[in-house]
């Protein structure tokens, strides 16, 4: 699969990172060329800058030949935008958006994104460890 | 009728003001609390202090009764998430106001009625038009050689050619290469130019003409 991310902050070097060793081809777009150290050194994916809400950056960094576009920016409505701009304009098939903001993801969701918000998941996820596990050693 | 305005900049400002002399519920949205403030000392009542892009504070506006909603901030992605939330509460109509032309077809295909900023459209005019806009002394380096800026048409001459098979004027060098993305390089000969890039070539004063004459092509834009 062909895979477009936008935001090589942490969690976009990540999934480019995870998705490479996977054999997936992935490019990686950042407005920030420093923004790449934090991949691997045996990354072998592209590296591309540009800001993803333009489309002719969008274009160079490959979005016509891209089975999915994963949006992974600091920014909800960034993330919004370009996400948008893959679907709507680009035809992008899979379209992976993460929203900071819980109500904000339920918007995005019923505009047509697959949405990921790490704010109700990581909730829901410390406080079923708080609640129903032991506590672990350390 | 019931009129949202995101964003309290000139644009919101103006547009609100003249919204309520014709008599309809105004309510502007501004994040910002200082510029908030200020459009409240003219517009009183009519002002909310908040993040347009905020479904609670959308909803605290009654956004689920307005008529229609504008976005006018000078982010477009904001805009863009403004009237999407608009729409899922059912609001008739949204506008927004695009700040990159570009855009238009995505807030289309949202079902936003667009318009695009008076200003940007000026500006983009300008630079299509005009061959000043094309070629821009950046620097006046001693014994008459200046730095100047030249960002390649899709019109140019030279556009898909190789540094090394392009004739410019005496004492005249290509200096760094600037691509659309705003990756620069260094050229050597064998670099191929492409529309949208801009180049820094250093040049003596008097070939300004010539070098337009090589990188833009002649007479371009002065007939019209």
């Amino acid at each position: 699969m062909n895979v477009l991310i936008m935001g090589c902050g942490r969690l976009g070097a990540r999934i480019a990172a995870a998705l490479d060793v996977a054999g997936q081809t992935v490019t990686i777009l950042d407005i920030n060329s420093s923004s790449f150290r934090r991949l691997p050194e045996t990354f072998q994916g592209t590296r591309a800058i540009g800001n993803g809400m333009d489309g002719p950056a969008l274009e160079r960094a490959g979005i016509r030949q891209a089975d999915a576009f994963m949006a992974v920016t600091q920014g909800d409505n960034r993330n919004y935008f370009a996400s948008q701009m893959a679907r709507e304009v680009y035809g992008v098939k899979r379209v992976l958006c993460r929203v900071y903001d819980p109500m904000r993801e339920d918007i995005y969701h019923a505009a047509g994104l697959e949405t990921f918000s790490p704010t109700s998941l990581g909730a829901q996820i410390m406080v079923d460890m708080l609640l129903t596990k032991p506590a672990a050693g350390g | 009728m019931y009129i949202i305005v995101g964003g309290g900049g000139k644009v919101g400002f103006h547009l609100a003001q003249e919204l309520l002399q014709g008599n309809h519920e105004v309510l502007v949205v501004e994040r910002e609390q200082t510029r908030a403030s200020a459009v409240a000392d003219d517009l009183g009542e009519n002002v909310l202090y908040g993040d347009c892009c905020e479904v609670a504070t959308l909803d605290a506006a009654g956004v689920a009764r307005a008529d229609l909603v504008c976005a006018v901030t000078g982010d477009d992605e904001d805009n863009l998430v403004m009237c999407e939330i608009a729409r899922q509460r059912g609001v008739p109509r949204t506008i927004a106001r695009i700040n990159n032309p570009k855009n238009e077809l995505l807030f289309k295909r949202r079902g936003v009625e667009t318009t695009i900023s008076a200003t940007q459209a000026v500006l983009a005019q300008i630079e299509s038009e005009l061959p000043t806009a094309e070629m821009i002394p950046l620097l006046q380096l001693h014994s008459g050689l200046e730095l100047v800026e030249v960002k390649l048409p899709e019109t140019s001459p030279v556009v898909g050619r190789r540094i090394r098979d392009i004739l410019l004027p005496s004492e005249s060098i290509v200096s760094l290469v600037v691509d659309p993305g705003g990756v620069p390089r260094i050229p050597s000969g064998e670099t191929r130019l492409n529309a949208g890039d801009a180049l820094v070539v250093v040049t003596p004063r008097e070939n300004h003409e010539m070098l337009r004459e090589v990188l833009i092509g002649s007479t371009h834009g002065l007939d019209t």
